[in-house]
């Protein structure tokens, strides 16, 4: 009898898990829309939907040669210290540095920055540099690793290491890493946008103003030429210009660029907990409070969103993969399919969860569909472009029967995959996205920020980053026990 | 392509060269935060020709952000909210307040409330607020935070957080102004100033929102600057500035603010913020 309820398989068995926990999460955490009467907001996003207007001309270019610059100093930064670190990745103590550093999101470091230099490029470029020489880091090593493991029985015994770089690892890896590089630049155009959102003058500068005064034209415009940027990133952004670019982008950012020493000492003493600062202070007096006020709080919610996003964006993510993938529709269904899942995924979380924000109110909710959106959107891709590698008979069964019976069951694997990696992606998402007002993580180291609070938000960092480490080697236990592949599938788009 | 963005790059950097030699200042108007640079660079302009000195003007996204500019020395004069430049004076020692708008020596939030709330104007805080939904505007606001939950917690005896089913902060007061017109919250504090504003642009339909109690007067708004500046542009250069504000009568210059004039201030005119703000768990 338990049989027929309780899948035996272990696939099942794990995905009912996530699937009943999404759900007690989905009753037990805060959950509504609040807004009475949110249409006329929407008639107002609908009406600036389909007027699109741009700012001057010269505060635009600027905005996008900021947002560039950032973003390609800090991948090119992160791309030479991912390399240096990813020779050294057998060593636990480089791993555990890399899994911290890409622990923190993006905008976090930069709240943390913009305490040291200020707004200036510094801060921009070292928010997105710091985070990806983690990520990089351990890219380039799985891949090297890959290619070694390959290489290793054809190798003579006596062989350096440097020979053996250069001679069979180096030329095999070259092109992977220039593509995750690539990739990388991508992402690193979407974190300089968001870095916006906290006060850097980059496009999500324009963006937030144009969102709070409620300026809908002004956003689209702006998600436009976002969007323009992100689509012809294989056309302007190759790596033939890169030395060019990267000067340029030196020269362009230098002159804003300074940093005072003694900085680093009042860092040092804000970061440091305030009971340790004073005298006749206890710890325990102040350490309760924010635990129980703050870091729970937050770590709950965060934990609600994010297992219920994940769950959703699988789901969307099964829903959306035929969209692209050749085995369904026609050219034209495709590509229109094509085009709205580079849209749905190249929008910020943090965009789409403002938007929905205005229109629901205040609750989770903008929050976990902002998530599930997003990331649905790139396991739909992934799995879309994955399913193309399958060979179907020409006599293969049609329409909704060949999803369910041919195509569904053979990508099941590498849908997975693509899934349990976002795991951590999501959680860290869901702790960032506090900062638009939900009270995950987000939302407290916002307010310690706020009030200058330095000591409370490196707590609140240091917790979100355990998260998100606890959830990573979950994420790895999880495929493990399915037999999934524990190494990163590259994700390229 | 490539050769356009370098020649481009060129052009901005040279720009933004000068900016480290200029004296710097930010300024955050309390509603339409659009179109800043047109709006403040006639302010600068204005500066300039007063102080015999380049004068550059940058936008600001946040108070915390402004606070930290300031401190880095990357803004020399800025126009802070009343608690903000409580917190930029107490975090860059030597900086002092030099003048505020004319408005700011009696300044007042509104409290409104959606129409399904029933809650009609009142001269105190009614009890009919426990259990409402609640927004603030900025969390460092002088007039959409500090001062609003002041006399919550004064007139009602207990937290915000007892007294209200859900509490969030809108980041600015035109924000605050939407959400509560479209009833994602049932009560709001905000700016009186952005409130009159929006309601002479019709931005505001009263049958929707309207006003139920107005808190009592309190200072805000203000011009903080560096200590440092006589010994970066010469001995007087405060008091040069701080003439040049006072002396700014020009209609369309003001309105970028949006003041009548700035009158005097000093540092201890803002003692009462600083007290609240610490009441209230805001400042250490």
């Amino acid at each position: 009898m338990l049989d027929k309820i309780i899948p035996v398989s272990k696939t099942g068995r794990v995905l009912s898990g996530f699937g009943l926990l999404a759900l007690l999460c989905w009753i037990s955490g805060d959950i509504t829309i609040t807004t009475a009467t949110p249409g006329a907001e929407f008639q107002r996003m609908l009406a600036g939907l389909l007027h699109p207007q741009w700012p001057s001309l010269n505060e635009l270019i600027h905005a996008i040669l900021q947002t560039i610059s950032y973003a390609l100093l800090g991948v090119a930064l992160a791309a030479v210290g991912g390399f240096l670190l990813s020779l050294l990745f057998h060593l636990r103590l480089v791993r555990v540095v890399c899994a911290s550093l890409r622990a923190v999101h993006e905008l976090f470091w930069g709240l943390l920055l913009i305490q040291l230099f200020g707004l200036q490029p510094l801060t921009g470029l070292l928010a997105i540099a710091i985070p990806y020489t983690g990520i990089l880091a351990k890219i380039y090593a799985e891949i090297r690793q890959e290619a070694q493991q390959r290489h290793k029985p054809y190798l003579p015994a006596q062989c350096t290491a440097l020979s053996r770089f250069f001679y069979t690892d180096w030329p095999f890896i070259k092109t992977d890493f220039a593509h995750y590089t690539l990739y990388r630049f991508e992402c690193g155009l979407r974190s300089g946008t968001i870095l916006g959102f906290i006060g850097l003058p980059t496009l999500g500068f324009q963006l937030e103003t144009a969102f709070m005064q409620g300026h809908y034209a002004d956003v689209t415009g702006l998600l436009l030429v976002f969007y323009g940027l992100i689509a012809t990133i294989h056309w302007w952004g190759q790596f033939k210009f890169w030395s060019l670019y990267l000067t340029a982008a030196l020269y362009y950012l230098w002159p804003g660029m300074s940093f005072n020493v003694n900085d680093i000492g009042w860092l040092l003493e804000q970061i440091t907990p305030a009971p340790w600062r004073e005298i006749n202070s206890s710890f325990s007096t102040w350490f309760y409070p924010i635990v129980s006020q703050q870091l729970l709080p937050g770590l709950w919610n965060t934990l609600v969103t994010g297992q219920i996003a994940l769950v959703l964006s699988a789901l969307l993510g099964l829903v959306l993969y035929p969209l692209l993938s050749n085995h369904f529709g026609n050219p034209i269904t495709r590509w229109t399919g094509h085009l709205s899942l580079v849209i749905l995924r190249s929008t910020p979380e943090l965009i789409l969860g403002f938007a929905l924000l205005l229109l629901w109110g205040p609750s989770l909710l903008p929050a976990i569909v902002a998530l599930a959106i997003h990331n649905g959107a790139i396991i739909g891709h992934l799995t879309g472009r994955h399913s193309n590698n399958i060979q179907l008979r020409p006599d293969s069964a049609q329409g909704v029967n060949r999803y369910s019976y041919e195509i569904t069951p053979r990508i099941m694997n590498q849908f997975l995959v693509f899934t349990f990696y976002r795991w951590e992606v999501i959680m860290r998402e869901s702790a960032l996205l506090g900062i638009l007002g939900l009270h995950t993580l987000g939302f407290f180291i916002d307010s310690a920020f706020e009030s200058f609070r330095l000591d409370v938000a490196l707590i609140l960092i240091i917790a979100s980053a355990l998260l998100n480490i606890g959830v990573d080697s979950a994420g790895r236990i999880v495929r493990q026990y399915l037999h999934l592949p524990t190494h990163r599938v590259i994700e390229r788009s | 392509m490539p050769r356009i963005l370098i020649i481009l790059a060129l052009t901005f950097s040279i720009s933004t060269f000068s900016l480290a030699q200029s004296f710097v200042f930010t300024a955050i108007p309390d509603n339409d935060e659009t179109r800043l640079i047109q709006r403040f660079s006639k302010v600068a302009d204005y500066l300039s020709e007063k102080l015999d000195v380049e004068v550059k003007y940058i936008p600001v996204k946040s108070y915390p952000a402004a606070v930290t500019a300031f401190r880095h020395k990357q803004v020399q004069l800025a126009w802070f909210g009343g608690l903000t430049g409580v917190q930029a004076r107490r975090l860059t020692p030597g900086a002092t307040a030099i003048a505020q708008g004319y408005e700011d020596k009696k300044f007042k939030s509104y409290f409104i409330a959606h129409s399904s709330a029933n809650l009609t104007k009142s001269e105190q805080l009614p009890q009919a607020l426990f259990g409402k939904t609640m927004i603030f505007g900025s969390k460092s606001s002088t007039s959409g935070r500090l001062m609003p939950e002041l006399f919550l917690r004064r007139q009602l005896q207990v937290t915000p957080d007892e007294i209200f089913s859900r509490i969030g902060f809108s980041g600015n007061h035109s924000r605050t102004i939407a959400l509560v017109q479209s009833g994602a919250y049932q009560v709001g504090a905000v700016n009186y100033q952005v409130w009159e504003q929006e309601l002479a642009e019709g931005k505001i339909d009263r049958s929707k929102v309207d006003i139920f109690w107005i808190t009592p007067e309190y200072p805000d708004y203000h011009w903080t600057v560096r200590g440092d500046l006589d010994r970066q542009w010469g001995k007087g250069f405060t008091k040069k500035l701080r003439r040049a504000l006072l002396e700014l009568k020009d209609p369309e210059l003001l309105a970028a603010f949006p003041r009548s004039s700035f009158i005097p201030a000093s540092d201890n005119d803002y003692d009462l913020l600083e007290v609240s703000a610490k009441a209230i768990g805001l400042l250490d």
